[in-house]
């Protein structure tokens, strides 16, 4: 069809070689691309690769830690871990989640509510991590998920171990573990890596304050698995570390029975060995039962407890903030001696009531107690004869007394709930109300009321300081062998002396206001100032009927209170109740003081032993 | 004017065997040798299915290579269209008789093996232009009536292979034509003219795009759009390349692969898992090997007297280095996924038994380079 001559087809020729020799040169430009290419994946960027292909390769499955027990004074376990049977879900292992969902539903009667959380739960982990159905079933649950094992792809029936508080005594000193939640993630660093599917962290209490320590260390399996999730082989387990255990102060013993006996009030005990700060007993009421919380508390019992006007969930013994009434006369009358404004044998008369600029203050005994020296002031509670001390003395040098003996500020340290109270003065009142401070108000303070305010473990605190004679100690609840070094906090330790030997005649002296609650025994007599903190101030006609306190509404009934320490002769615990709305501090708290005392007295040579026992081995 | 040196129709057996060119058959044994350890490690250390089936092919149609070669250039010449005609034959059979999987239909069942026409339609589609190229006269080559026929017998087969659909072969298949009348002499400005028809006919061949491709294209653009989708494809492949170093992590020992985090591992991604045991040593080398072996066909070319022999040879050689530079480029995350085998180093019967076909004519063309083809 066509003619090609010998010309033709060399030009052609030519044309073919010149045009080759240009695709020649642009094949060179994509030589040296993928070769650039090459270059850059497997010599510039190869550890980087080698790190994702290894993160393909192995999976790792947290483990989580066992976490530390908590022992009281004489190693008995007060918080530790208990076999819990759980049934775990991992959503690759099963290809219809809702059938699964449905099937758990009627064998383990869970609520559509949690279903549907759960649901939303395995959208934000990885596919592999095991989800936490149930995490404390019955064995009777657990033998029948185990019946229908075979219907339940990817359902795997797991005995794990869970917190375990053996009483309920300790709830609000121990505090308890729960669910980590998103808060927990964001205010606790150390939760970052540790956060694995199935593990608590200390919500309050000591739990809260050791979490850090008793969460242990996170263990791990890694394996090898391929594409689908498939596990190959095991590569490495790490069984991670228990967390640390902690012996504390607290004596079981003591505990329960000072929860036995105030189980019904709203109120507060400490008990402190006033020499080294050892916190022997710590009870806070009504209690609660801190399990409920481990695995998620149902709503039912949430209701009661926050609905309860005594308000057990409350850890009244550092978190309640109660006015010290006249307890604090104590440290009003020690603040007098040591500033040099009052004798102890100053007398003013009482007649019920004084008059200043208009205003009047009332003794709470309405007849008077007649002319009153510091002594029988103490024994007798006089409210007069301390507003005159107050008077003299001023509400700065008083407060400045008072937060040497350990009001005002925080007793320990690492309690997220522990309040630190108020000790007014001038300066206080100008910053945080903004008004000058009256010389009323001074009367008020030198007799524990007006903006005073005070935990239960801080009048221990004081009341153990003053026990001690004049010693400040640093409040202990981990047990420890160190020794506080005792500075002293007075000027003149014959004032401290007169301040005990005052206590001890309001115990143990006729008409003194614990009278009635004494010890005979001189193995467990104490010395103890009772106290009764306003809530609400008596109107002129209710002062005029003589109102008693049973007779008002429970809300507005006085908080009584008691600090005491014991034995007169050679004190080893100071102790403070609280008992809110309880009337008065002679009636109603220091009858409690009195059985608590004789308690920790009765053991106080066990505990010694202990202490020897432990001495020698060092 | 030119006389030349020998026109004897029939060489003597020893001076066939004496043109062979031996670097090149060396070249590609090495290649189905290395090809063949590949193999066997895709099937996890095993001699499995894979293996023995490749290494099977790789005998029959090396032999097949072979015996091509003595088959005359002459009768490559002259065949050039038939056999054009019997690949589009079997192209359109696919249409109406072929079978399907994973929503493409791209073989024909010829009991032995599944045939996948569009794999030799890349030869055909070379030998067709290169005889026709050899024999329009220069002075014709880039007038209108005689570009006629290339567009359409490049245009007919494309459009079958992109409704199979199978977007990869199809743009391969047109790269070999459009390298054929280049090396021709047809004008730049025609490949601008086809440019830019191509671009307004796009929207038109997007809407014809399964979703598949739509998404293909898109992960090419981002890879990481959908990781664990149409990007998870090339991001493994780059993590396994990537991982392999220097000297890789030896034979069988590709955990990429092993672990299955390899998609195709066989076909298209038979260089990753190369290049993940052996590293950027091994890539170097299987590099070396094609290198080797385009240089020769190229060689050929330059030696073949014909400007058949010419054509074909230069533009089998260029459209061996698109097929080559395609799967690289594809497996390095250059390219978007379009589905192109590694010549000779893939799993696959069709794609072997084409190049196969494709370097024997070009062996032809070497013994019988001194030989007028009309």
């Amino acid at each position: 069809m066509l003619s090609a001559g010998s010309g033709n087809t060399f030009i052609k020729s030519k044309i073919i070689s010149r045009r080759m020799f240009l695709l020649t040169a642009s094949k060179a430009i994509v030589v040296i691309g993928v070769l650039g290419r090459l270059i850059s994946l497997q010599i510039n960027e190869r550890s980087k690769y080698k790190t994702l292909s290894d993160k393909n390769r192995f999976r790792e499955w947290k483990l989580a830690p066992e976490r530390g027990i908590i022992r009281d004074f004489f190693n008995q376990e007060i918080a530790s871990n208990s076999q819990v049977y759980q049934i775990h879900l991992i959503p690759e292992n099963t290809r219809k989640i809702n059938e699964i969902f449905f099937r758990l539903k009627a064998i383990l009667n869970i609520s559509d509510k949690k279903i549907s959380s759960l649901k939303k739960k395995i959208l934000k982990q990885k596919p592999w991590e095991s989800l936490i159905i149930s995490d404390n079933l019955t064995w009777a649950e657990f033998a029948r998920v185990n019946l229908f094992l075979h219907e339940l792809q990817g359902v795997e029936p797991v005995v794990s171990i869970a917190r375990v508080y053996k009483d309920n005594s300790f709830a609000h000193t121990l505090g308890y573990v729960s669910q980590v939640s998103a808060k927990d993630l964001k205010n606790k660093k150390y939760l970052k890596d540790i956060a694995v599917p199935g593990i608590a962290v200390g919500k309050t209490g000591l739990e809260r304050k050791l979490d850090e320590r008793m969460i242990g260390k996170v263990g791990f399996q890694r394996y090898e698995v391929n594409a689908y999730g498939k596990r190959i082989k095991q590569m490495q387990v790490d069984k991670g570390q228990a967390g640390e255990s902690f012996k504390t102060t607290l004596d079981l013993e003591v505990q329960r029975y000072t929860t036995e006996i105030i189980k019904d009030k709203a109120a507060a005990v400490c008990v402190m060995d006033i020499y080294n700060g050892d916190i022997v007993s710590m009870v806070s009421s009504p209690s609660y039962n801190p399990n409920a919380f481990v695995h998620g508390i149902d709503r039912k019992y949430w209701n009661e407890l926050i609905n309860n006007d005594k308000k057990p969930l409350t850890n009244k013994a550092l978190s309640g903030l109660y006015p010290p009434g006249s307890t604090i006369k104590t440290l009003v009358a020690l603040s007098a001696l040591e500033n040099g404004v009052s004798k102890p044998l100053n007398k003013v008369k009482c007649t019920g009531k004084i008059e200043l600029f208009g205003e009047k203050f009332h003794c709470w005994k309405k007849k008077g107690h007649g002319v009153m020296n510091m002594r029988s002031a103490i024994q007798r509670s006089c409210d007069v004869y301390f507003y005159e001390v107050a008077r003299k003395l001023g509400v700065d040098r008083l407060s400045e007394t008072a937060k040497k003996f350990g009001l005002g500020k925080k007793v320990l340290d690492g309690f997220n709930e522990e309040r630190s109270g108020v000790v007014p003065n001038t300066a206080w009142k100008k910053k945080f109300i903004g008004q000058n401070w009256y010389l009323g108000e001074t009367l008020h303070t030198g007799i524990g009321q007006g903006y005073f305010l005070s935990t239960p473990l801080q009048l221990c605190l004081m009341t153990a300081q003053i026990a001690n004679g004049g010693f400040k100690i640093e409040p202990r609840i981990i047990f420890n062998q160190d020794k506080n070094n005792l500075k002293p906090l007075f000027k003149n330790q014959a004032n401290i002396d007169f301040i005990k030997d005052a206590m001890f005649a309001s115990s143990n002296e006729p008409g003194g206001t614990s009278y009635r609650s004494r010890l005979t025994d001189p193995r467990y007599t104490f010395a103890g100032k009772t106290g009764s903190s306003q809530i609400k101030r008596f109107t002129e006609e209710q002062r005029e009927a003589e109102v008693k306190q049973e007779e008002i509404d429970y809300k507005s009934r006085d908080h009584a209170l008691f600090i005491a320490f014991a034995p007169v002769k050679d004190p080893k615990y100071a102790i403070s109740v609280v008992v809110e709305h309880g009337g008065s501090g002679s009636s109603s708290a220091a009858p409690i003081a009195k059985k608590v005392i004789k308690k920790v007295l009765e053991r106080h040579n066990l505990r010694k032993s202990v202490n020897t026992l432990l001495g020698e081995k060092i | 004017m030119f006389q030349p040196r020998s026109i004897q129709s029939s060489l003597s057996l020893k001076d066939k065997l004496f043109s062979m060119d031996y670097i090149l058959i060396l070249s590609i044994l090495i290649l189905g040798i290395t090809s063949m350890f590949a193999m066997y490690s895709t099937d996890g250390g095993e001699f499995k299915y894979h293996t023995k089936s490749h290494i099977l092919r790789f005998i029959i149609f090396f032999s097949m290579f072979l015996l091509f070669s003595f088959i005359q250039i002459r009768f490559w010449h002259n065949a050039s269209y038939l056999i054009y005609i019997f690949f589009f034959l079997l192209l359109l059979g696919v249409k109406y008789f072929g079978i399907s999987s994973s929503g493409s239909k791209r073989w024909l069942d010829f009991f032995v093996l599944n045939l996948q026409p569009s794999e030799l339609m890349k030869i055909g589609l070379i030998l067709f232009l290169s005889k026709y190229y050899h024999r329009v006269s220069i002075e014709n080559i880039n007038r209108l009536k005689f570009l006629f026929t290339p567009i359409v017998a490049l245009i007919a087969p494309v459009l079958l292979v992109v409704m199979q659909p199978d977007l990869g072969t199809s743009l391969l298949i047109a790269a070999g034509g459009l390298v054929v009348a280049w090396l021709a002499g047809v004008k730049l400005k025609f490949f601008g003219y086809a440019f830019l028809s191509f671009i307004a006919l796009l929207p038109f061949a997007i809407s014809l795009l399964k979703p598949y491709q739509k998404s293909r294209i898109l992960t090419f653009l981002n890879p990481d759009r959908d990781p664990l989708g149409a990007g998870y494809q090339i991001i493994q492949s780059k993590i396994a390349i990537g991982s392999g170093g220097l000297f890789g992590k030896g034979f069988l020992q590709g955990s990429q692969s092993y672990l299955d985090y390899l998609p195709e591992k066989h076909t298209d991604f038979i260089f990753t898992l190369f290049s993940e045991e052996f590293g950027f040593s091994g890539s170097i080398f299987i590099l070396l090997l094609y290198g080797l072996i385009i240089s020769r066909l190229i060689k050929i070319g330059n030696i073949t007297r014909s400007n058949f022999g010419k054509l074909y040879c230069y533009s089998f050689g260029t459209a061996f280095f698109i097929y080559v530079a395609v799967n690289m480029g594809m497996v390095l995350g250059l390219l978007p996924i379009v589905g192109s085998p590694l010549p000779i180093m893939s799993y696959g019967g069709s794609s072997m038994m084409a190049i196969m076909l494709g370097l024997g004519i070009a062996m032809s063309c070497r013994i019988y380079k001194d030989t007028p083809v009309n």
